[in-house]
């Protein structure tokens, strides 16, 4: 009885492509008394670099990682125990533990098709979306400009607990086509409707950040029938300021100095910017095709002055489904005023002190936001 | 995830898609097509080690079997590149390169400057370099240094089959001539390589581990005894950063420095003989430009200054191990001043 009180902390998977996480530093000692969403540890990941965060309350009774170790997924990190647990059966629960884990084999997975991507033609684009998750209700999450599917690292399996959850590159984005024929909102806006018939989609609860913000709620407007529901996050076409600097930046830089300058605009912890993110994003920059649709997206939304072309808040009122606004507080692109005086229909949520990814830096209170 | 393919993969499909984008781009060299008149394969060699292969059929007459004349061939690759065609040519070891060394250091790497601008030379010459291989004094050698010695040459010394993609298309579009040294050792490595097209800008060193106690700068295989080392030193409590320099020309000293400044120590690693090489030329921009930061003297590892032994058991003793690279570390991080 009482083992089954004993909890397994273990290294999590955040996004498809992750593998192993890298234990930076326990934020907590032994014999903490977590509560859920408290901040246990860090971990860096060849994609980014995150806070731990608990998922069962109860007493850490044992730090079983090291810092510096690189762990697969589903590694034992440490255990989770009442006090009436005794240290022999704390050792009796990490040797079965240990001895039933098989880590997970990445070669395994790239034989389902290059590890859960999936990819499919709509509206003259191929594109590359992942999947997670078998529910009847179903999410879709966009991205934002120079973004990718990879953006909902810390959200897509999360959600995908009850749901089922897509998250698509855009085109000119990820390992989508990078040829832009329509790069206004309402052309990427077509597209996505494209996608989501292509999957027979007949309705779906849309999760937009920035940019795919934009692109969500014109959906909305123009097929409101698809949209059970309709989440913007730090969005664009809420108003006309946008830090059209980093925008520009981001199309024209090639120099690992000044991309992660840049990154680090987006998130109001710069040290969340590791070296991967920064390869990562040069990596996207420097392939064919990719700063030219990047340039034909930025006319889309962004007039010449600097300022947003494609502003919808004068309609939000008209719109049936449910709408709820996700702002952090220190967004550095696009202003968390836009989330001001916006008509009674919709939900506003400031988050205090995280930037313009919010969904990365405030995974958890992000995630209970959407899933409520 | 990405698709894993094998360095050789890579380089073949780095040709593949530049030749179907550009079509100045054209391959000459020792067996790059067949050329027997036969079916298949017998048609489709590919070069010594079928890094080409499968492109003769594709591209027909731009890809050229040339006569076993690297100083004809590679001159006449030069010529094409200055009259608008962008020539990878195949010279098949870098040990070659005495018999057409006046086409690519004297003619090649002078055009730009001396016709003011005017003539530009966008010729590659691909070519496979180092020991390992069984292959002898004459077919093993690593001398990418001497390349880099002379001004107007571009040299790119890929480590991974990422890279050697992302190079390998940067060089057949930049409009320089680029020698691009490949080791036949790396040619079954695989790696993660995406299928689209992409570049990796030239003189921008690749920070493949990031550590605190000593820096190691290295290139082409030698990155991969580097990061063998640096694992096994970690359990041994010591932070090595390695630091891939991708290209010696141009060569990206910030990164080496900004690394050095940070650690305060320096191993370099180069497969070459000790003299005149990469490894003196890193030591020395370090020990002018960092000399305040250095905690320790700095340590090379690198070939002995002999010929590359025939012998497997003294082959394997002459290639930098990840033992000795160890040691080297060992030896900055005990030192007391």
């Amino acid at each position: 009885m009482s083992e089954s009180q004993i909890v397994a902390m273990t290294m999590p998977k955040w996004g498809l492509s992750m593998t192993e996480g890298k234990v930076m530093e326990w934020l907590v000692e032994e014999g903490t008394d977590l509560s859920l969403g408290d901040d246990v540890l860090d971990i860096e990941t060849e994609k980014i670099a995150n806070t731990f965060e608990a998922l069962d309350a109860g007493i850490l009774r044992r730090q079983i990682a090291d810092p510096e170790d690189v762990l697969p997924v589903g590694a034992l990190l440490g255990v989770i125990a009442p006090l009436e647990i005794t240290e022999d059966e704390i050792d009796a629960f990490i040797v079965t533990f240990l001895a039933n884990y098989v880590p997970p084999e990445p070669e395994e997975e790239e034989e389902e098709g290059s590890g859960g991507y999936e990819e499919l033609e709509a509206n003259g684009y191929h594109l590359r979306y992942s999947k997670m998750g078998t529910g009847d209700k179903v999410i879709l999450l966009v991205h934002g400009f120079g973004g990718d599917a990879d953006r909902w690292l810390f959200t897509q399996q999360p959600l995908s607990s009850n749901a089922t959850v897509y998250a698509l590159d855009l085109p000119g984005h990820g390992k989508s086509t990078k040829k832009i024929q329509d790069g206004s909102v309402e052309g990427l806006a077509k597209t996505v409707i494209a996608f989501m018939k292509a999957l027979d989609i007949d309705s779906a609860h849309l999760v937009g950040h920035s940019l795919g913000g934009a692109i969500a709620l014109k959906i909305a407007l123009i097929e409101p029938a698809l949209v059970s529901k309709l989440d913007l996050i730090a969005s664009a076409g809420l108003g006309s300021e946008i830090n059209n600097e980093y925008i520009q930046g981001f199309i024209s830089t090639d120099s690992r100095k000044e991309m992660k300058k840049l990154l680090q605009k987006l998130v109001a912890d710069p040290d969340l910017v590791n070296r991967s993110l920064v390869n990562d994003m040069l990596q996207f920059k420097r392939t064919d095709g990719v700063n030219a649709a990047l340039k034909t997206i930025s006319t889309g939304f962004i007039e010449a002055d600097g300022s947003q072309s494609d502003i919808m808040k004068e309609e939000l009122h008209q719109l049936p489904m449910p709408v709820r606004v996700i702002w952090g507080t220190k967004d550095q692109i696009i202003p968390s005023a836009h989330a001001e005086s916006l008509p009674p229909n919709v939900e506003i949520n400031l988050l205090d002190g995280y930037g313009h990814l919010v969904q990365l830096e405030a995974a958890s209170e992000v995630n209970a936001l959407l899933a409520s | 995830m990405a698709r894993k393919i094998t360095y050789q993969q890579a380089i073949n499909e780095a040709l593949d898609q530049e030749m179907a984008r550009d079509k100045s781009v054209i391959i000459m060299g020792e067996d790059v097509a067949g050329g027997s008149g036969g079916d298949g394969e017998m048609d489709a060699w590919g070069g010594v080690l079928g890094v080409t292969k499968g492109l003769w059929g594709k591209y027909g007459d731009r890809v050229m079997d040339t006569p076993i004349s690297e100083a004809g061939y590679v001159g006449a690759a030069v010529g094409a590149a200055t009259a608008g065609l962008r020539p990878v040519c195949e010279l098949m070891f870098i040990d070659f390169m005495g018999v057409c060394f006046d086409q690519i250091y004297n003619q090649a790497a002078k055009f730009r400057y001396m016709f003011g601008g005017k003539a530009e030379t966008p010729i590659v010459i691909r070519t496979m370099y180092g020991a390992g291989f069984r292959a002898a004094a004459q077919h093993s050698q690593c001398l990418y240094n001497m390349f880099t010695a002379v001004p107007g040459l571009k040299v790119v010394i890929p480590s991974s089959p990422y890279d050697v993609k992302g190079l390998l298309i940067q060089a057949m579009r930049d409009n320089d001539p680029v020698i691009f040294c490949e080791h036949k050792v790396l040619y079954t490595l695989e790696g993660d390589v995406p299928e689209e097209s992409y570049t990796i800008p030239f003189g921008e060193a690749n920070i493949v581990r990031e550590g605190n106690d000593v820096t190691i700068v290295t290139v082409g295989r030698m990155v991969h005894q580097a990061m063998e080392a640096a694992t096994t030193l970690a359990k041994e409590g010591v932070s090595c950063e390695v630091v891939d320099l991708r290209t010696t020309s141009p060569l990206d000293e910030e990164t080496i420095l900004e690394s050095v400044e940070n650690t305060g120590r320096l191993v370099v690693v180069d497969e070459s003989t000790p003299r005149c090489s990469i490894a003196t030329d890193i030591s020395a921009i370090v020990a002018q430009k960092a000399f305040g930061s250095l905690e320790a003297p700095i340590e090379m590892v690198t070939a002995p200054h002999t010929p590359v032994p025939f012998n497997g058991t003294l082959e394997d003793q002459y290639v930098p191990s990840p033992g000795k690279i160890a040691d080297a570390v060992k030896i900055v991080m005990g030192y007391k001043a």
